[in-house]
């Protein structure tokens, strides 16, 4: 088999879960759709393995397959393929996305058991990993945007996962409004592709762009932003990054697989793969930089006062994003995969710990309510504080490896990219506080009610069920979050999940030791062969310096997070009256919901307001009913001839006819 | 003779016909002026065949008196019908067909 063929199948198993479940939802027993759901996902993950195990036994310069299986659209001049590319970084984000998204298929499982909807909760979630992979394995710009727009559809449906709760419709409309957002500029950036190159092909984009333009010709830069709105709106950042901590609403292993582990990272996987566009315009990628170094800093600031355990996360996830998006805009290409992989281990684990520890809370979100989980729920606090370690970039996990990697090249790169490399600290300074934040005050301590409940009894807190952001009652007749509750320590695929996932949070970070193994660099370097970025390369002892600094900041982090949560809880009290006013900035998000609001959705409406008043009632209602009156005016005239006197026809007849005549005989002379 | 004595008398006896139909109000005398105007059109196109010299215009009276035999028939069986049902016998009355 090639490696093509492994990855039709990577595309095929996820699609067939999805329709076997969705049409046997009435025939299968509920375990039954949560069985095929993750084995269709397993399935794919192993050929993706496949794939990989082949593309290694070739020439690193051979390491890249097209192959289409029909036309998808053949007219004038436009020849489009159902085209599938296999490289190296399309084997990658396949791995990702298939291997965390069958861990989490395996955690939801368990999880999401007592739901009443759980065939449709897996054949959504196979949808979605059929849309993800799609995506990262098209062929061409115009397969990208309709797994493009799949996963945003996935996501919207599984945002609005329990439809009867008004604030997750809510949610789903938003993220859908603005990943369309998203989708109208990555159109737009192909058409333009289109107009100056004459195809929609990679291979063939990517051939021809540098010879077609020159570099910062102002074509390649309206394309390179133009993609960056579309991977701005998926990859949640500034300013389109409003939807996210409203996105988790939707259920937690939704919130684990499409927003921190895979979809959101797609942005940073199409940045990726047009490298060679992105190179060709040097100040859109500068822009994409610094667009993600704003949101990595704003995100990280946000995440410190967030009381609502998943929007924190959520937070996090925007800001690790935006490490991602710096390392991809700069040149830093593998580092950057590398810390979407390693990040989607850890934030898939972190965000599991947490639905383990809101389901033993009955769905109460607040961490100013949870304490003393350590003792209650041994298991999900040791794998949250794996994840937690990992994500603050404890020295020897794999966060500490591949944020550190991101930060050294930023200094190697020298010059401007400095700032990237100081604020990159800072921001992760600003990630070890606010991590730890979480874990300080959610697992030691004296046990809250409701861990107290679980240490006493044995069982999960009941609670009647109702909205965290709402406090309205639930409609139970939906499904969750109903009377059951599951936490990882009752329920064995949730705990197989969340270890595995744990292991690679400590250990993922020892496939890419600088100097020693290097193993991502040097199996995505082939794709990244063609820019000049690629060859620059900090030093071993350069990077090694930049793990010790970031080693260094990660426990200096922890530390003052120990202090302020642990040694003297009085302190964050006290810093929050003293700077209220920053607090309140803080805790209101930056003010960004209500600046877009006030910048776009009320002039957009005080426009249609308007339209509506004018155009839509003068013009369109005036066209409409003036065609009206003309044929009901006519009718009514010729209504008037019709008497019903049989003379006064026969006078008209006669008056016709005479007429008739008068008028051949004149014309006739 | 001159065609033009043909001609004048058809159109007189076409004229009267038509303001028979125009002024009158039973349908009896209505069809009355309806075959007095047919049998002006026969009387011009007899007088035209003869000027002309073929028979085409006489076998289109003869077709013409068919037609008109007809339409008597259908007409009279009209007025007779009306009269049973016991409804005016006056065209104005009978305005049914009234928009």
């Amino acid at each position: 088999m090639t490696a093509t063929s492994w990855a039709w199948l990577v595309l095929l198993f996820p699609l067939l879960g999805s329709i076997a479940i969705a049409l046997g939802f009435k025939a299968l027993p509920a375990k039954a759709a949560g069985a095929i759901g993750a084995a269709a996902i397993g399935a794919a993950f192993i050929c993706g393995i496949g794939a990989l195990i082949h593309l290694l036994g070739e020439a690193p310069d051979a390491r890249h397959h097209a192959s289409s299986l029909w036309d998808y659209a053949s007219v004038a001049g436009l020849d489009i393929k159902l085209g599938i590319f296999v490289d190296p970084l399309s084997v990658f984000m396949v791995l990702v996305v298939t291997g965390v998204s069958t861990l989490i298929h395996l955690y939801s499982f368990g999880y999401m058991q007592s739901d009443q909807g759980y065939h449709r909760f897996f054949s959504y979630l196979n949808f979605f990993v059929f849309s993800m992979l799609l995506l990262v394995l098209a062929g061409n710009f115009v397969l990208l945007i309709v797994g493009w727009a799949f996963v945003g559809f996935a996501s919207y449906a599984l945002i609005s996962f329990w439809y009867r709760r008004q604030t997750a419709t809510k949610a789903g409309m938003k993220a859908f409004v603005i990943n369309v957002v998203g989708d109208i500029g990555l159109v737009l950036a192909a058409f333009l592709i289109f107009r100056e190159l004459g195809t929609f092909e990679y291979s063939e984009v990517f051939a021809k762009a540098p010879q077609v333009f020159h570099t910062n010709e102002w074509t390649i830069t309206a394309i390179c932003l133009l993609l960056l709105v579309g991977a701005f709106a998926k990859s949640a950042q500034l300013p389109f990054h409003t939807w996210l901590p409203d996105a988790m609403e939707g259920p937690t292993p939704v919130s684990s697989l499409i927003h921190a582990a895979t979809m959101v990272t797609a942005g940073v996987y199409l940045i990726a793969r047009t490298h060679t566009l992105f190179v060709l315009a040097p100040t859109a990628a500068d822009i994409a930089a610094f667009v993600g170094l704003a949101t990595l800093l704003v995100a990280a600031s946000i995440a410190l006062v967030m009381t609502d355990l998943k929007r924190a996360i959520a937070y996090s996830t925007m800001s690790q994003i935006g490490y991602m998006v710096v390392g991809v805009s700069i040149g830093a290409y593998s580092a950057g995969m590398f810390h979407l992989m390693t990040h989607a281990f850890f934030k898939a684990l972190l965000f599991m710990a947490a639905g383990s520890i809101i389901a033993a809370m009955a769905n109460e979100q607040n961490i100013d309510k949870m304490s003393g989980f350590g003792k209650a729920m041994r298991f999900t606090s040791v794998t949250m504080l794996c994840g937690g370690l990992a994500l603050a970039a404890f020295p020897g996990t794999s966060g500490f490896f591949s944020k550190d990697e991101i930060l050294a090249y930023a200094s190697a790169r020298g010059g401007m990219y400095l700032i990237f490399t100081v604020l990159g600290y800072f921001g992760a300074l600003l990630t070890a506080i606010y991590t730890f934040r979480l874990i300080f005050r959610v697992i030691p301590g004296k046990p809250c009610p409701e861990a107290q409940e679980l240490i006493d009894t044995g069982h999960v807190h009941h609670a009647h069920p109702f909205n965290p952001a709402t406090g309205e009652e639930e409609d139970t007749e939906v499904g969750f979050p109903g009377s059951e509750h599951h936490i990882a320590e009752s329920s064995l695929p949730m705990r197989i999940a969340m270890a595995v996932l744990a292991f690679g949070a400590l250990f993922a970070g020892l496939v890419q030791v600088p100097g020693v193994d290097d193993a991502v660099t040097k199996f995505l370097d082939p794709v990244f062969a063609d820019s000049p970025l690629a060859a620059i390369h900090p030093s071993v002892a350069a990077s090694w310096l930049g793990l010790a600094i970031g080693g260094a900041i990660s426990l200096a982090g922890i530390a003052i997070a120990h202090y302020l949560y642990v040694a003297r809880p009085e302190t964050p009290a006290a810093l929050q009256r003293r700077f209220s006013a920053l607090h309140t900035f803080l805790y209101n998000k930056w003010y960004f919901d209500e600046a877009i609001d006030f910048l776009i959705v009320r002039p957009a409406l005080a426009i249609g307001r308007f339209a509506n008043r004018t155009f839509e009632r003068l013009v369109v209602d005036g066209l409409i009913s003036g065609t009206e009156d003309v044929v009901g005016g006519g009718g009514r005239l010729v209504q008037l001839v019709q008497s019903g006197f049989v003379r006064s026809y026969a006078l008209l007849l006669i008056v016709g006819f005479a007429g008739l005549a008068l008028y051949f005989l004149l014309s006739s002379q | 003779m001159n065609i033009e004595w043909y001609i004048v008398l058809s159109s007189l006896l076409f004229a009267v016909g038509a303001m028979g139909i125009l002024l009158r109000r039973s349908p009896v005398v209505i069809l009355l002026c309806l075959e007095l105007m047919l049998n002006a059109g026969n009387l011009a196109l007899v007088a035209f065949s003869k000027m002309v010299g073929n028979q085409q215009g006489q076998i289109f009276a003869i077709v013409v008196m068919v037609v008109a035999a007809c339409e008597v028939v259908v007409g009279l069986g009209l007025i007779v019908a009306i009269f049973r049902r016991k409804l005016p016998l006056d065209v104005d009355e009978l305005r049914e067909l009234r928009g």
